[in-house]
């Protein structure tokens, strides 16, 4: 798994700590960030780098401490922005994701009851049936991308759904989601240039105060998330305050939509790299819900999350002044061999499955973690009951980015029973 | 031995010797009472452990910022909402009976 590294990337067990990039995407492309994160759990876990594309950060990458620093939001704040990057200030959308209390609750709150279990339980028979209709569709005896004919096609469905999005226009949610967290300073230059990304994000944002308007005082029934907004008293005026409003969509875009198409194309490679955890999930499909949490774990679609510090502050012994900024590595966290027994192994019956940090931890925790979790369990039920085998034909590809840990191809075949 | 009744949000009731020193969300994983998911294992950061304290004999320690941050995400959230991991069984609050929740998120 980790014998395709770049001859270009430096040594991470024989370079001096100091001289390496921990955010250098090129890693997670080649899926060689394992033993650089261990090194640092070891070493240096609260760990200054100087210099990187993103300007100088601390990356903490052991478990425990990453739970520390985000009960501590006095001092460890959400704003302005949770990316490693800033982006300029008069291009500063305002996601509740990257609020502090309390504005970040009122506004979570509102559109919250989108993925509250009771409405979850309404989607769940349109999203199986979805599900086995994408699933019946695909083809047999060839070889075909599971990403895009799987993993995209449904989560986009359910994007769409969340929203109710224009149908036959629906392609475009993901091609936005994509574009939002395209960015050349955090893909090695192969992202997309400031400028472009931001005639993308007009685009979102064109098409969504269209809809608003459309939508205002219609009196639908509806709990898509545009309505949610305007139906709650705290947010019925977003519109008119297009930096919070573009801001709230680009987060349910990516949250909704990058996030569980990268873990519903993770869990093909890893019942393919795990033969014998696949063939027991085949004989006891009850094990189907521990199994998806394994497969967040495994996944951790999103690689970390940034706070920055508000006052100079002591943490693990490391000073740390008011501006800097924190990287805290999820996916060094479910890794971390003093809290995840084996945690190189996918074990899709560990005990304690559901205690990852894939979805953060205190207020800003995952909002659709159940979401989800109820869109990878359908997949895996419907799948296991039609296909003996999904069998990865060749390595997948992956994103060359270091926030968005995910997939662009998976090509595998199917054999149904 | 503190005894806690829990109460399934469909009404099935589960009566259960509590083991002073553990927290209450510990009790329920024990006894495999359903209705708690204790995602986060005990630290206050995830809220899967919400639940109704209906009654206690003793008083209940008081809900610190932390508890308060996560309690205060639920759409479901009443005066006698507790993270059931934040309240550790003791002789001083005795018995309690606690209602759970229809779901945790």
């Amino acid at each position: 798994m980790n014998n395709r590294a770049d001859p270009m990337l430096a040594d991470p067990l024989k370079t001096p700590l100091q001289d390496l990039d921990v955010s250098d995407p090129r890693r997670f492309e080649q899926d060689c960030w394992q033993p650089l994160f261990k090194r640092l759990r070891e070493e240096s876990p609260v760990h200054f780098q100087a210099e990187s594309p993103a300007g100088p950060f601390w990356s903490i990458t052991r478990f425990d401490d990453i739970v520390e620093v985000e009960k501590n939001t006095e001092i460890f704040s959400s704003e302005p922005t949770i990316a490693i990057i800033d982006p300029p200030p008069e291009r500063r959308s305002r996601m509740f994701i990257a609020m502090d209390q309390p504005e970040h609750d009122i506004q979570r709150r509102a559109v919250q009851p989108v993925v509250a279990p009771k409405n979850l339980q309404e989607f769940e028979a349109l999203i199986r049936q979805r599900t086995a209709e994408a699933l019946d569709a695909l083809p047999e005896g060839e070889t075909f991308d599971w990403v895009e004919l799987v993993s995209r096609n449904l989560t986009t469905q359910m994007l769409a759904t969340l929203f109710d999005f224009p149908w036959d226009i629906r392609h475009k949610l993901s091609d936005w989601s994509d574009a939002v967290t395209s960015d050349e300073r955090m893909t090695a230059g192969q992202g997309l240039k400031q400028e472009d990304r931001l005639e993308i994000v007009m685009e979102i944002l064109e098409v969504f105060t269209k809809l608003w308007h459309e939508r205002v005082g219609d009196n639908v029934e509806s709990f898509d998330l545009i309505r949610l907004l305007q139906r709650d008293e705290n947010t019925a005026n977003m519109v008119d305050d297009p930096m919070n409003y573009i801001g709230n969509l680009m987060l349910l875009i990516v949250g909704g939509n990058d996030t569980t198409r990268n873990s519903m194309s993770g869990g093909v490679l890893f019942l393919n790299e795990f033969p014998e955890e696949f063939a027991r999930v085949k004989a006891d499909r009850s094990l189907i819900p521990s199994m998806v949490s394994e497969i967040i774990r495994f996944q951790t679609p999103l690689s970390h999350m940034r706070r920055t510090v508000t006052r100079d502050t002591e943490f693990r012994g490391q000073h740390m002044k008011a501006g800097d900024k924190v990287i805290l590595w999820y996916c060094s966290a479910n890794r971390d061999e003093s809290v995840i027994a084996e945690p190189e192994t996918f074990q899709i019956d560990r005990s304690g499955v559901r205690n990852h940090a894939a979805f953060g931890f205190g207020i800003h925790r995952c909002m659709g973690n159940r979401l989800a979790e109820m869109q990878l369990r359908v997949v895996w039920e419907e799948a296991l009951k039609r296909f003996s085998d999904i069998q990865l034909v060749e390595p997948p590809t992956r994103l060359c980015h270091n926030f968005v840990r995910g997939f662009s191809r998976m090509p595998v075949q199917v054999t149904r029973y | 031995m503190p005894v806690i009744k829990f109460i399934e949000f469909d009404g099935t009731e589960h009566d259960v010797d509590a083991d002073a020193g553990m927290s209450i969300m510990e009790v329920a994983m024990k006894y495999d009472v359903p209705g708690i998911d204790a995602d986060c294992g005990g630290g206050a950061v995830c809220g899967t452990c919400h639940c109704f304290i209906q009654e206690s004999a003793g008083p209940l320690p008081a809900v610190d910022p932390q508890e308060e941050s996560m309690l205060g995400l639920r759409p479901d959230r009443e005066g006698n909402s507790r993270l059931s991991c934040q309240i550790q069984v003791s002789d001083s609050i005795g018995d309690m009976t606690i209602k759970l929740p229809e779901f945790q998120m």
